[in-house]
Order: structure tokens, then sequence, then C-alpha cells
């Protein structure tokens, strides 16, 4: 008898859809949405933002890709994964992102890498994909405020970029910086948070396969409300974690200082792993509103990634590491 | 003069409703998207907001007597006091049915775990006595004294309501100061008024 063990994020039999249907459905969508550019365009010819839909090329599809999803993860369309948005350099309202976000000009863009590893420096946001094939990775994203979604990222693995800069023994902790210009970023004028935003994983976390750097969307260049031109994506933790517009990374064996910790520790612990077990101060976690449903749906562990990154976090107390 | 001006307050007070009416509409019936990608969360913000703005309106009544001397304006006190509870009514509806749908365990979780629900349910515990005596059987039935005693308890509601909005938003952000300060200069008018009346009497 063959006993197959099934990791949670493996695909069914059942599951798959048939790659014609996908195809379709696929090809449908971008003919939909290069009608939608069209139409809207040729409406509002002064808006800027929707000329900015940029194809990528050599996307290479991986086993994370939709399929690879229950059939109650359905992908969330364009509209609402680049309209509701959380990032606060731009508004703290949903839709302020996509409102004031289309001056910000994601390049020339370049990052400062420091700390403990061979190869310090800059580098310019070419020099950092060119070396790397990109990647479809379709993964859920929740909100710590019970909202969430799932997005088709296009990226890079974390690990395989960070090890191109030789990371030393010391190397216990990774810290990530966002620009600060508030030029450019309206949002930084208030004192909502102390800005520039800070985010950190530990060199583990950050090595672990599921860690993305995400580029695009939808096959497409990242949109600036979504973290252009270079953003993380780390989908077992909650979405703050994934920091957007990275301008440094800097490897250091302290535990690094993050924003929202820095704002309200009690609230926003450095792990911050989806928890459903552990309640946060202002949202019960045990829930979540999947955008585009009207009712609430339970949380799963890690949101779902619990035998890809549980081992991650044996011997520690998540209640107290939360 | 009033009776001219109370249907049309009725008209401005049920503009914001007829708004949201219209959002919904379009967003089910044609696919647009005024209510956002989380509708839920929009209608529960839109209708808080509202309820604000109603109960701060309704506290301004008394400051406009004072400074412009018009009396008549507190006949309107009442109606939009009623209307303030209304949209209150209304934005906890909405949590409980639409957010949580009748989850109660999970309602009476947030009540008690989560500082923010519990100011924000302690603005409406205060409105409710409010609402039920605002008829005039009522306020013969305990007298106008008392009536006026009780119906001090909206101060307490509309400073809980400014502080479950401050609270409810993440990190420092300035609108739910703004609704504090007006809050705060329309309550400092209404003790400014008897210490003028008393250094005048001196």
């Amino acid at each position: 008898m063959l006993i197959k063990n099934r990791k949670a994020s493996d695909v069914l039999g059942s599951e798959i859809t048939p790659k014609s249907v996908f195809d379709n459905r696929r090809a449908f969508l971008k003919t939909a949405a290069l009608a939608g550019v069209g139409l809207a365009a040729g409406a509002l010819p002064s808006l800027p933002a929707l000329a900015a839909r940029t194809p990528l090329s050599g996307v290479k599809k991986t086993r994370w890709s939709a399929d690879s999803l229950p059939e109650n993860d359905p992908v969330n369309d364009y509209e609402d994964i680049t309209g509701y948005n959380n990032f606060y350099e731009f508004g703290t309202g949903k839709r302020d992102p996509k409102a004031n976000a289309q001056d910000f000009k994601p390049e020339p863009w370049s990052i400062a890498v420091e700390g403990a590893c061979a190869k310090p420096g800059k580098i310019s946001f070419e020099d950092l994909i060119k070396p790397h094939t990109l990647e479809e990775r379709v993964y859920r994203f929740r909100c710590v405020e019970a909202w969430s979604m799932v997005v088709p990222w296009v990226g890079i693995p974390l690990a395989d970029v960070l090890k191109r800069f030789e990371p030393t023994s010391d190397a216990k902790y990774v810290y990530f910086e966002t620009l600060l210009d508030p030029e450019q970023m309206p949002g930084q004028r208030y004192p909502v948070l102390k800005w520039p935003y800070k985010e950190g994983l530990r060199i583990d976390e950050a090595m672990n396969p599921l860690s993305f750097l995400s580029v695009g969307l939808y096959g497409e260049v990242l949109p600036n409300q979504n973290g252009a031109p270079v953003r993380l994506v780390v989908p077992w933790k909650y979405g703050y974690k994934s920091i957007k517009s990275i301008v440094k990374i800097k490897f250091q064996s302290a535990m690094p200082p993050t924003s929202w910790n820095e704002a309200a520790a009690r609230e926003y612990g450095f792990y911050s792993n989806v928890n459903p077990a552990v309640s946060h101060p202002r949202w019960s976690q045990a829930s979540e509103r999947r955008i585009g449903e009207i009712f609430k749906r339970k949380t799963l562990m890690f949101n779902g990634y619990e035998e890809e990154v549980a081992g991650l976090y044996t011997d520690m107390d998540l209640r107290k590491w939360h | 003069m009033v009776w001219v001006i109370k249907p049309a307050v009725w008209v401005l007070c049920l503009a914001p409703l007829a708004w949201l009416g219209w959002l919904v509409a379009d967003a089910v019936l044609l696919g647009g998207r005024g209510l956002t990608a989380n509708p839920v969360e929009f209608i529960n913000r839109y209708l808080g907001d509202w309820a604000l703005r109603f109960l701060l309106i309704g506290l301004a009544v008394t400051p406009l007597r004072i400074l412009s001397g018009w009396k008549q304006v507190v006949r309107l006190r009442r109606l939009l006091g009623l209307f303030a509870f209304f949209y209150v009514v209304l934005h906890v509806s909405n949590y409980v049915v639409l957010d949580q749908f009748f989850n109660w365990t999970a309602i009476w979780e947030d009540i008690v775990k989560r500082w923010y629900i519990t100011v924000g349910m302690l603005a409406l515990v205060c409105l409710i006595p409010l609402a039920v005596t605002s008829t005039k059987g009522w306020i013969k039935r305990i007298g106008g004294r008392n009536w006026n005693k009780l119906h001090k308890a909206v101060y307490v509601a509309g400073a809980a309501a400014c502080l479950h909005f401050f609270m409810m938003r993440k990190g420092l952000q300035y609108e739910p100061l703004v609704y504090g300060a007006i809050f705060a200069s329309l309550m400092m008018m209404r003790a400014v008024e008897p210490l003028k009346r008393k250094l005048r009497a001196a």
C-alpha cells in the first residue's frame, strides 16, 4: 500500500483546476483588465497610474500556485488587492494609498545592505533582481485587523537574495527599512508612527522557503500602493510584517526594533505570527473576514502554513512571543 | 420659524443614511465599489462617524444659543439627539449583525477584553435612557428638573464616544483629536456662560 504524507499546502487531485480552464480564466482576466484600463484611460487620460500596469516577462510557475490552495481560497481580484491597502506612508484610510501613491517614484531605486555580511554596499533594484528568475507565489495574506486576501505575488525567494550578501554567523536577525521621504509619501508628514517604517525577521525565518521578496502582482509590476518597487511577503505572519518599499537591509546580532512594536508593544510583538489562539487587544484573531465575503471564517494557525513554519517556533511560548 | 426648519433638519439628518443606501444599492446592482473591498468595515465606520457627528451637533445647540441668542434653536435639540441615537443604534446593529453575526460570545469577549469597545458600549448605555425619556409623557412623569439632570448623561456619552474613536484608531492619528477638540470646546462654552452670569451679578 502506498502511504503518502501530504502537506497542507500540497495539491489534492480534486483541487486541480484543469489547465485549459485556468488559462482561459487568466486570458479573460487579462483581457478584462486591459479593456478596463483602456476604457478608464480613454475616459480619464490624466491618470498616470492606469498606464503604469506593466507586464513582467519570464515569470516561473511554482508549487505555490493558485491551484495549490484549497477551493475556498480563490484569488482576490486586482481591484481589491490594489484598492484596499494599509500603507500609512500614504494615509491611514484604506483608499488613501491608491489615491496618494500615484506620484511616487519607484525608480531609480537602490537598497543599502549593511551589517554582519561579507558583501555590504548599495545595490540597485535592477542588480538585486537580475540574477534571479521571477516566480509566482499565490499566498493567503492575513491582516492583523482580521481581514484577509489571497494574492498572486511575483518575486524572488528572500533566502536566495540574502545569501548573495553572504551573512556571517553574527547575522541572527535581518532588519528592513522603508523609504523616508515626506515629499513623495504624504502620510509621513503626520506622526502616526515614528518614520521610517521598520521591520525585522529572525534569520531562520528570513531563510524559510516561504519568505518572499515581491516585485509584482498578477504578472505585472507591483503598484506603488502595494509597496513598489520591492516589498517583503511573509505569509504566516500578520501583514504589517511585510514591509513595503524597502531601502535598507541590515544583518545584525540583536533583535531589531519594529515600528508597530515601538508604537504599542502590548499589541504588536516582534514575531506577529498569525495565531487564532492568541487574542489581540484590538481584534479577536480567532476568525477573519476574507475580502469578497460577508461572513467570517475561522483563522488557521500560522495562516495555514503550519507544516512549513511550525518548526521555527518549537520550544517557544507563542503567547509570550506573540 | 422652527416649523420650517424642522422638516429641513429631518432631511439633512437622513441624508447620510440615504447616501449609504445609494452606495449599497450601487454595489449590489451595478457592482460599484463605493463601499470599498470590505463593505462591513466601511459601513461600520461610516455609521460610527455619523453617530459621533450628530452627537456633537446635538451638543452644539446650547453653545449656539448662548453665542447667537437665538432661543428657539433649543427646540431642535431633542430631534438632533434622537437622530444621534438613531445612528448609534445603526452603528451597533451593524456590528452585531454583519460584523459578528449574532455571535454573542465574541461580542461579550469584545466588550470585556477590548477597551475601545467597552468605552463605546458605555456611550450606548448612557444614551438609551435619554432616548426612552425623550417623550413629553416622560418629562411630566419624572419632572423637568430630574429630566434635565438625567439628560446630563449625554456629556458622558459624548466623552466616551470621542474616546472610543481615539482608541479605535491605530498609531497617533489626528482625526479623533479634531473630534475630541470640538467636544472639549463645546463643553467649555457651557462652563463659561454661568461664570459670566455670576460675574455680571457681582
